[in-house]
């Protein structure tokens, strides 16, 4: 079979649509000619799916300051996160959450008319010590209408869209990177996209646990593409579990039901958070929480005894539920039959967010090595990369908030750069070689007898990483995962596909996809098992307390062929020096 | 438990014409119709084609016609639908294969509408522009749009003549247009008043009907048309 290779060339090519992408993509369009290439319909991307607000210190309802901000951000990271990145987003937050309102994004209102904030978990006045209502919202649909809204900004400057296609490897020469190789998903075919830079906003990469909160498109793509360029990936052992994930399914319920004061109950009845966090009570940070609930179901208090427990609103009414959290009830309706307003709902620990990713710099330059030396032409943003804003757990409210923050930054830096008019190399001979291989090889497995079918693969990945990978962690579990990776790694390459076209070919990317996952779930395994402290959302009871002596430093791993080396790099403290994390 | 499902199936590249594939499969209670496709994909047969994100009716991926009657796929639970699961593309949008239909056209005719603020004044430099609640409110029902598709494909009016801007454009047309910030009625005036905007519709509220997020597309329309009424008096 003979693939066609299609030639496109822009100043800027965003591969992700999410709101880290299309920021960037609005910055750039400004001037440039800017091209976003995704997988799925730009308001398909996962953002959509954020549900309770911006963290932003406009202070319209309680007194607040970017200081506070900052103080629960660094907290709330276990006091991994580096604090340079981290005053730059909650400093930024203010004018872009305004940016955000002139766009036109229909936040929900004050008295007086200005935007409207909810309380979130971890977020509080003082330093830590009284309430706050930080989160910009528009009801429990923020992260949609932010998606949206920016579309269509971008919609408006004429930037080029390039949908469902998928981005299979950057084109690297020296160093540098020159464009990507992306397959027409509908049409079949290469593309060879030539840019002045790349911008990788490929968003989360949960979908490697059976439980999860995650898009089924949440694959980590583009951390593969970095990873295949014999470049780090920073901090994969810090991934959050979200306490609300809806039983059985694992999609949320918003973070802002807490916020706007639901309880959780375990099977006697109690509000359990008592035990846990008994000023905080169930506005602590996530992992807090993820923890609290797990402890109640491992020790029989789930409710009938099962894995699950509830989260009751039914105190807060019928018309605050209606007004202020309006999918989450309708999610409840349709996923469990229970209406919010009259009956708890069962909900579980559910993988999240991934705090970890492609390093990048303050300027969201991709990082190759621990001395931080920037990789030329290409960036990252948003959930895929790591500042690190996060450190070792992110608070709710800071995700979409990153990825505007730093997706604009990123464009804003592209600008920078491509107002220098830099001169760009002609692309390597091979560019497109081994994503043709990579496809001509998928494509030939079709029908063919013994192979192995992704499913079996990639049922036996979900399970065994939310088994072994989950709230709390092992060294016997996390070894075991180690080397399920590697035996699936090597089952991939036995792999055999049902469609062997070209056309519209939705099975090749399901099992490019699961290639992926396996690369990755190596390497948060790995990460996980050498980390032998508790800090954040990793939690080793084998190991217990944080160790600030040997691991107050951030992880960078690569993947040589069958192996992972390992180096470390220190945390950046500006402000805020380590202290015991209590709520 | 099993179920049967039985599948609209196109290869453009490959077939003269479309034919149905049935599978019976066991299934689990708490599955949605979303579940059966994908445990049909991974199990049966790879080469069916649908397309499906978020798993919770936020992105708008996978609508799609069960036993007649426009949803989305993920939010369908087998238990709602009664005998044979019959699942096929929305109507009236070209095949691109089994399940999954060309939205290019559905996203140029958002594109003709202007869909973003238009307001000639500078916004405040460091601060936000003041919308009142009550003017806000307006807004409720237009913004929580998901773009799926499922109002415009339900639209008699649409398949009378697919220039119409249809619904879903509509809708957010009204969800700028009705926004106390936003003064760009008079650009949007030509596109709404022509022969592909809002007289079109028929008002058969088929798209209420349709719409898995419980809008009223039919609502937006009308409170357009007043707009245009006002203007042209």
């Amino acid at each position: 079979m003979k693939l066609d290779v299609t030639y496109h060339k822009h100043d800027v090519l965003v591969v992700g649509a999410g709101i880290a992408g299309l920021y960037s993509a609005l910055k750039t369009s400004a001037e440039f000619d800017t091209a976003v290439l995704s997988k799925v319909y730009p308001t398909r991307s996962h953002s959509g799916a954020a549900q309770g607000g911006c963290g932003a210190s406009l202070g319209n309802m309680t007194e607040d300051h970017w200081q506070w901000h900052m103080y629960d951000t660094v907290r709330g990271s276990d006091f991994l996160g580096d604090q340079d990145a981290q005053e730059l987003l909650v400093r930024d937050a203010v004018p872009v959450m305004y940016e955000m309102e002139h766009m036109g994004v229909p936040f929900d209102r004050t008295d007086e008319g200005k935007i409207a904030q909810r309380p979130f978990g971890g977020h509080f006045g003082n330093f830590g010590k009284t309430p706050m209502k930080r989160s910009c919202y528009a009801a429990d649909r923020t992260g949609h209408v932010q998606l949206h809204t920016l579309y269509e900004q971008c919609v408006k400057n004429e930037v080029r869209f390039y949908n469902e296609f998928y981005a299979l490897t950057l084109i690297m020469k020296n160093g540098v990177c020159l464009g990507v190789v992306a397959w027409d998903m509908t049409k079949g075919g290469l593309h060879i996209f030539h840019a002045k830079t790349v911008h990788l906003a490929t968003g989360g990469y949960a979908r490697c646990w059976k439980i999860t909160s995650n898009a089924m498109a949440n694959t980590g793509d583009g951390l593969s593409l970095v990873m295949r360029q014999n470049l780090p990936l920073e901090d994969m052992e810090f991934v959050q579990f979200h306490p609300t994930g809806v039983w059985k399914h694992g999609m949320l319920v918003s973070e802002a039901a807490r916020g706007e004061g639901g309880y959780l109950i375990n099977d006697q009845g109690e509000r359990f958070m008592e035990n846990y966090a008994k000023e905080k009570m169930e506005l602590a940070p996530r992992d807090v929480v993820s923890r609290a609930a797990q402890t109640e179901i491992n020790e029989g208090r789930g409710i009938n005894g099962e894995d699950r427990i509830y989260i009751d609103l039914r105190h807060l009414g019928k018309e605050a539920i209606l007004a202020k959290l309006p999918q989450v009830r309708e999610m409840a309706l349709k996923f469990q039959g229970r209406d919010m307003i009259t009956d708890p709902i069962s909900i579980q620990p559910t993988a999240h967010y991934s705090m970890g990713g492609i390093p990048v710099n303050l300027d969201t330059q991709v990082l190759a090595d621990e001395n931080n030396a920037a990789v030329p032409g290409l960036y990252a943003s948003g959930e895929c990369a790591c500042l690190s804003v996060h450190g070792a757990n992110r608070l709710g409210t800071n995700s979409t908030l990153e990825c505007a923050v730093f997706g604009r930054i990123a464009g804003l830096k592209m600008l920078d750069f491509l107002r220098k008019d830099p001169y760009v190399e002609d692309l390597p001979e091979d560019a497109a070689d081994a994503a043709r291989e990579e496809i001509e090889h998928l494509l030939s497995t079709a029908g063919s007898q013994g192979g192995v079918r992704a499913i079996t693969l990639r049922d036996k990945l979900q399970a065994t990483m939310t088994e072994n990978v989950a709230v709390y962690r092992t060294e016997e579990k996390l070894k075991e995962q180690v080397a399920i990776c590697q035996e699936l790694r090597a089952e991939y390459k036995k792999l055999a596909i049902d469609d062997g076209g070209v056309y519209a070919n939705t099975d090749l990317i399901e099992a490019i996809e699961l290639g992926h996952m396996l690369d990755f779930s190596y390497v948060i395994a790995r990460c996980a098992l050498e980390r032998t402290e508790c800090r954040g959302a990793h939690w080793r009871t084998d190991h217990p307390g944080r160790d600030d002596e040997n691991w107050l430093k951030h992880t960078l791993a690569w993947l040589e062929g069958d192996d992972i080396r390992l180096a470390y790099k220190p945390v950046t403290i500006t402000r805020f020096q380590p202290e015991e994390r209590k709520y | 438990m099993e179920r049967t499902f039985r599948v609209y199936r196109f290869d453009p590249s490959k077939d003269a014409e479309p034919h149905y594939d049935t599978w019976t499969i066991e299934v689990d209670e708490s599955w949605t119709v979303l579940d059966g496709l994908s445990a049909i994909k991974w199990h049966h047969d790879g080469t069916l084609g649908f397309r499906r994100s978020c798993r919770h009716g936020i992105c708008g991926s996978c609508a799609v016609m069960v036993n007649g009657k426009n949803d989305l796929a993920c939010e369908k639970p087998l238990s709602s639908v009664k005998g044979v699961i019959t699942v096929e593309p929305l109507k009236e949008f070209p095949v691109i294969r089994d399940l999954m239909v060309d939205q290019e056209d559905f996203f140029e005719k958002l594109r003709l509408i202007k869909p973003w603020l238009i307001n000639h004044k500078s916004p405040p430099t460091d601060k936000e522009r003041l919308q009142s609640p009550k003017d806000r409110k307006v807004l409720d029902g237009t913004w929580e749009c998901i773009l799926c598709g499922a109002c415009t494909s339900s639209c008699p009016a649409f398949w009378d003549n697919e220039g119409f801007l249809g619904p879903a454009a509509l809708l957010k047309a009204w969800r700028y247009v009705g926004d106390s910030r936003d003064e760009g009625l008079d650009e949007r005036l030509g596109i709404l008043d022509s022969k592909i905007g809002v007289w079109r519709c028929h008002t058969i509220f088929n798209c209420v009907e349709a719409c898995p997020k419980s809008l009223n597309p039919t609502n937006g329309i009308v409170e357009l048309r007043k707009r245009l009424l006002k203007e042209k008096l």
